[in-house]
């Protein structure tokens, strides 16, 4: 199975089945991934699916809206590969994918 | 034997709550009792995305049913008619119409709101609709039709979602309210003006100081009558006046309700078997120094959470910025915090020509809200703002030139 791995900031792993189209918010709530808040359920108007997309994957995650960009500038842990995952469509591209979760969504 | 968690009330709470359990580590059994057939689904698009057809009902789900499997969560049709604190048991009727009674060691009540109901001469005519729920939403689905009319009944956040949901598929919009200006409970006047602009230049006929007399029809609705005698001709009415908090159940079984099931810091009612999180609660909030019951989805969540840990004997404190969204055309709301009792507003953009500005809410100098429309970087500036009751001057926040960035450091002055 082609698999993203969400990585807690405490270390835990979660490695999760891509179903190819989901975005990779809904990929982590319908997996039960903890970290991961989304509280708006993917209209990118909250800023808590905040998630740090390991180095060589970023490219594959395609590039962030103005929006999204302003959202993510002010948010605390913010980092060069920072995304809101509500904003990213899965894809069998992303087999071996690697996601970290920040200490806190905000 | 196994330990039984009940969670009355199927939601966006319940639905964080047996997550939430599972996560801190409940290990007996999590049963959710609900009243309607779905698996607990997102809310917020029945007003919007569902309405106009960009959401399906499959695309609703909160969490996908194998998900609860795997967390061993299960779930019941029925409605609870009463809760037995001291035998530690309730009374459920089922769908069949049967009744039975169940043992709890923990409860939880997610009961939500419901919507206020107008009492009107005619009703009870067809084609009056409220929204709430799913079975709501999709009846008033069934009744879109391009080029009929439709007459919206309250110009608050609901009735103005609906407004353009409904524009966009091509009805002719009426929205009537009462007040002088729409969004008049929970807006500044510049934000009224602003949406009231907006609506009106996407064809939606925006009638204030309008009270509904009552409505005519044979059987089905055709006219809604103003107290001033006014006739609007209409083939769908939606009422949307507000929400009361379901708290019938608590109340009959002895715990503190006022406007909402009284909770503590950490989401215990006055049992401490029993916990309760969501839209009919009733919590003090530090930040604003008074007890809230907040309608919203980020409580209800944030809320959940802090009762799931109560029930497992952790503390996990719940006092989260209360925040809230709201999507009209090409407009996306975003609004943080409370601005109940502010003294000055202060606007940054241009709230009367463009389609993009925020509306800062501060009492005695201090950031207590805001009102952000197409202004992610505002309001993600003010979440941080508000929680720490930063003091920024006006002149700073009403000027647009000067980065949102940098008004960070205009905080960190302030706060130290």
């Amino acid at each position: 199975m082609a698999s993203i791995t969400f990585i807690e900031h405490d270390g835990t792993e979660h490695a999760v089945e891509i179903e190819p189209g989901k975005s990779l918010m809904q990929t982590a709530i319908d997996n039960g991934v903890p970290g991961i808040d989304a509280d708006c359920g993917g209209e990118c108007a909250c800023g808590t699916c905040h998630v740090i997309v390991e180095g060589k994957w970023i490219s594959t995650t395609g590039s962030a809206s103005e929006d999204e960009l302003q959202m993510l500038d002010l948010t605390p842990e913010r980092d060069d590969n920072s995304r809101l995952a509500c904003q990213i469509n899965t894809s069998e591209a992303m087999d071996g994918m690697v996601a970290r979760l920040p200490e806190f969504q905000m | 034997m196994t330990r039984k968690c009940i969670i009355i009330g199927a939601s966006h709470a319940a639905a964080q709550l047996t997550i939430s359990l599972r996560q801190e580590g409940w290990d007996g059994e999590i049963l959710v009792i609900g009243d309607e057939s779905h698996l607990p689904y997102h809310r917020p698009p029945l007003s919007k995305a569902f309405l106009s057809g960009e959401k399906t009902v499959e695309t609703l789900s909160i969490r996908p049913a194998a998900l609860y499997k795997k967390n061993n969560v299960q779930f019941l049709q029925g409605r609870v008619t009463a809760i037995n604190r001291n035998k530690k048991t309730l009374t459920l009727r089922t769908n069949q119409g049967g009744v039975d009674e169940l043992s709890y060691n923990k409860l939880a009540l997610c009961t939500g709101a419901r919507v206020r109901q107008v009492k009107l001469p005619g009703c009870e005519l067809n084609g009056i609709h409220y929204l709430r729920d799913l079975a709501d939403a999709e009846s008033i689905k069934s009744k879109i039709a391009e080029g009929q009319r439709a007459v919206i009944v309250g110009g608050g956040y609901i009735g103005l979602e609906t407004a353009a949901s409904l524009r966009k598929l091509g009805m002719e919009v009426s929205v009537l309210e009462m007040a002088p200006r729409i969004l008049q409970r929970v807006t500044a006047p510049e934000v009224s003006e602003f949406f009231h602009r907006m609506h009106t230049e996407h064809g939606v006929r925006i009638y204030t100081n309008s009270a509904v007399a009552g409505f005519v029809g044979n059987g089905y609705v055709n006219k809604v009558v103003l107290a001033n005698g006014t006739e609007l001709p209409a083939h769908l009415v939606i009422v949307g006046v507000g929400v009361v908090p379901n708290t019938e159940l608590a109340e009959a079984a002895g715990l503190k309700v006022k406007d909402g099931i009284v909770v503590d810091d950490h989401c215990v009612t006055s049992d401490i078997n029993i916990v309760a999180a969501g839209d009919c609660t009733n919590q003090f909030s530090k930040l604003y120094d008074r007890r809230v019951r907040l309608e919203s989805v980020p409580n209800a969540t944030a809320q959940a959470k802090s009762a799931a840990a109560s029930l497992c004997s952790f503390h996990k404190f719940c006092d989260t910025l209360p925040w809230f969204w709201s999507d009209q055309y090409d407009l996306k709301l975003q609004i943080a915090g409370l601005s109940h009792g502010y003294d000055e507003v202060v606007i940054r953009g241009d709230q009367f020509s463009g389609r993009s500005f925020a509306a800062f809410y501060l009492k005695e100098g201090q950031l207590i809200a805001v009102d952000c429309v197409n202004r992610p970087q505002e309001f993600m500036f003010s979440k941080k703002a508000i929680t720490e009751k930063a003091h920024i001057k006006p002149e700073r926040l009403a000027d647009d030139s000067v980065p949102v960035k940098d008004l960070i450091f205009d905080t960190e002055r302030n706060t130290q």
